[in-house]
């Protein structure tokens, strides 16, 4: 197993290489990455296998990305959705 | 055009792997296509080997599993089956031959052909958790009980330190023994519906024998966890501002309804929730297959007893079926492909065993969602102000007044009205709790047309309007598959 570091909202997160994104933040304690565009409200992970897109997320510059099926990668730029 | 595949197989989950394996060897050539980075499925995800963690961890039947794959390596070496993983279908045409138009399953995947036709397809979509609204269940920390597990055997990742697991189904058994042997709390797991149900149902689970030991044996993983399992028991609102910080549980009567004075605030960073599975139908409705409602009230494909659908040259296998596990999709997949290969070859299909199988893993499938439907009483939690689609924000209000005040008798027209589903998920959460609750506001019944009318997508993936704009490209002679 090796490690690899990632960028979230200009955090520096460690994760373990084959995790997916969603679960490098959630073990990191990241609950929720994208806000609502109605409501302003908070969200993160829901169905985890990539039916539901709640966890969508921007990704080395690619907005609206799943979070829960994307496996990290060293180097990566996690940023917020703001458009969901 | 380049010749088409024989047969497309999409999903590598129980059902697909075993059909695309069983197609191989009855000699037809196979493009197998998944979403999934590695095949298995929901059931058998396991963690990248970059994780160095143990594949086989906390999963049944990885035998068969370790076969099957090893069956599929060997053809994908040989050239019979073209293995596409990280794809996804996002439109499908008509056929025979059948387009099936492919994106990758993420913006990072590499890239996969924009096309592939094939001659015959056997569908193996799986299914994912079904959800109720609840109050609270739009805040970070509620997840669907099948995610939780996906973390857990796939990532190796546990979303939280103390967890309720909550819903119907014996699911939730194998969710709260998998996050406490990851060394979480399991603050409780609460079942609506009632375990003497299931003891009722028993003389068809002695038909099951494997299903009875996996059972006891969650069972003791429970005892061992000192796990509470509260039957008859509902979570009628998660607590929580910004996050999850608990949950509201309360004792349920018969059709769900909380009784009076029994509720009870338990502290969780992590609610889990499953109502049973909602099998995937985009891919059999977009191809004309019929549909009817199972027993848990699911929209499943109708097949015959060798998989077919009435439309010429498609079976389905699997989830997509009926909710049934993996042993019944398994033994699905495996008759779809036969029955193909013997129409292809001529030779009679001999399938007697496989039919027993296939019978008894259904009719105890039929015992287990008889045993655990979603309690007729579960709208008496909602508050005006729960949403009913997470999507596009929706409250449970806005639904009401369209039934009630505005003349939407079908949750088609709800859906028109009030934009329930119609945001990024495309209904897959809301549409099962949407069509009941249509149906519960106007006293109707359920049927298979109100939900076939909210299930159907034209996409079944979103696409990036780069990939739209080629969708009517010509393709190169060659080209495909």
């Amino acid at each position: 197993m090796s490690t690899v570091t990632v960028t979230f909202a200009g955090r520096t997160l460690h994760a373990r290489d084959g995790q997916s994104v969603a679960a490098v933040l959630m073990a990191a304690g990241v609950r929720s990455w994208r806000t609502t565009r109605r409501g302003q409200q908070p969200r993160g992970l829901f169905c985890g296998i990539g039916a539901c897109f709640d966890c969508l997320l921007t990704i080395d510059g690619r907005p609206a990305q799943r979070a829960c099926l994307v496996p990290v990668r060293d180097g990566m730029i996690l940023g917020e959705n703001g458009d969901g | 055009m380049a010749e088409p595949f024989r047969v497309a197989v999409v999903g590598a989950g129980p059902a697909g792997l075993a059909a695309a394996v069983h197609a191989a060897d009855g000699g037809l050539p196979v493009v197998l296509i998944d979403a999934g980075a590695r095949p298995g499925g929901q059931y058998w995800r396991h963690p990248d080997p970059a994780l160095g963690a143990d594949e086989r961890a906390g999963h049944h039947d990885w035998r068969t599993f370790a076969a099957l794959r090893g069956a599929l390596q060997a053809y994908v070496d040989g050239g019979r089956i073209r293995y596409l993983a990280r794809a996804q279908v996002a439109l499908l045409d008509p056929g025979p031959p059948f387009l099936l138009h492919l994106t990758p399953a993420t913006g990072d995947a590499p890239p996969v052909p924009d096309v592939v036709a094939a001659t015959d397809l056997i569908l193996c979509p799986g299914g994912y958790d079904r959800q109720l609204p609840v109050p609270g269940w739009d805040l970070p920390g509620v997840m669907a009980a099948g995610g939780v597990q996906a973390l857990l055997k796939g990532a190796r990742t546990r979303p939280g330190n103390r967890a309720v697991i909550a819903g119907t189904g014996p699911f939730l058994l194998p969710v709260a023994a998998a996050f406490a042997a990851a060394g979480g709390k399991v603050a409780a797991v609460c079942e609506a519906n009632s375990p003497l149900q299931w003891a009722r149902q028993a003389h068809r689970a002695v038909q099951a024998p494997a299903k009875g030991r996996e059972a006891l044996g969650y069972i003791v993983a429970l005892a061992r966890h000192k796990i509470p399992y509260h039957p008859r028991t509902v979570v009628t609102r998660v607590l929580g501002d910004s996050e999850v910080r608990g949950a509201v549980l309360a004792k349920a009567d018969a059709a769900g309804r909380a009784l009076p004075g029994t509720s009870r605030e338990v502290a969780a960073d992590l609610v889990a929730f499953g109502w049973g599975f909602t099998p995937s139908l985009e891919l059999p409705l977009a191809v004309g297959a019929q549909t009817r409602l199972d027993v848990d009230g699911s929209l499943v494909a109708i097949v015959d007893d060798q998989q077919r659908t009435g439309t010429a040259r498609v079976r389905v296998a699997g989830e997509a079926t009926g909710v049934g596990g993996a042993a019944l999709a398994l033994a699905e997949g495996e008759l779809a492909a036969r029955s193909l290969v013997a129409e292809v070859t001529g030779e009679p299909l001999r399938a007697r065993g496989l039919h027993r199988r296939i019978g008894r893993l259904r009719s105890f499938a039929h015992a287990m969602q008889a045993a655990h439907p979603i309690p007729s009483g579960w709208t008496h939690w909602l508050t005006d102000d729960t949403l009913v689609c997470r999507c596009e924000e929706v409250p449970i209000a806005v639904v009401r007044n369209a039934v009630e005040n505005l003349g939407a008798a079908d949750p088609r027209t709800v859906r028109s009205l009030t934009r329930v589903g119609m945001g990024w998920c495309q209904g897959r959460i809301c549409a099962s709790p949407c069509a009941r609750l249509a149906a519960d506001l106007t006293g109707a019944a359920l049927t298979a047309d109100a939900l076939e009318a909210i299930s159907r997508r034209t996409f079944a993936a979103p696409l990036e309007l780069s990939r739209v704009a080629r969708l009517d490209a010509p393709i190169a002679p060659g080209e495909i598959p």
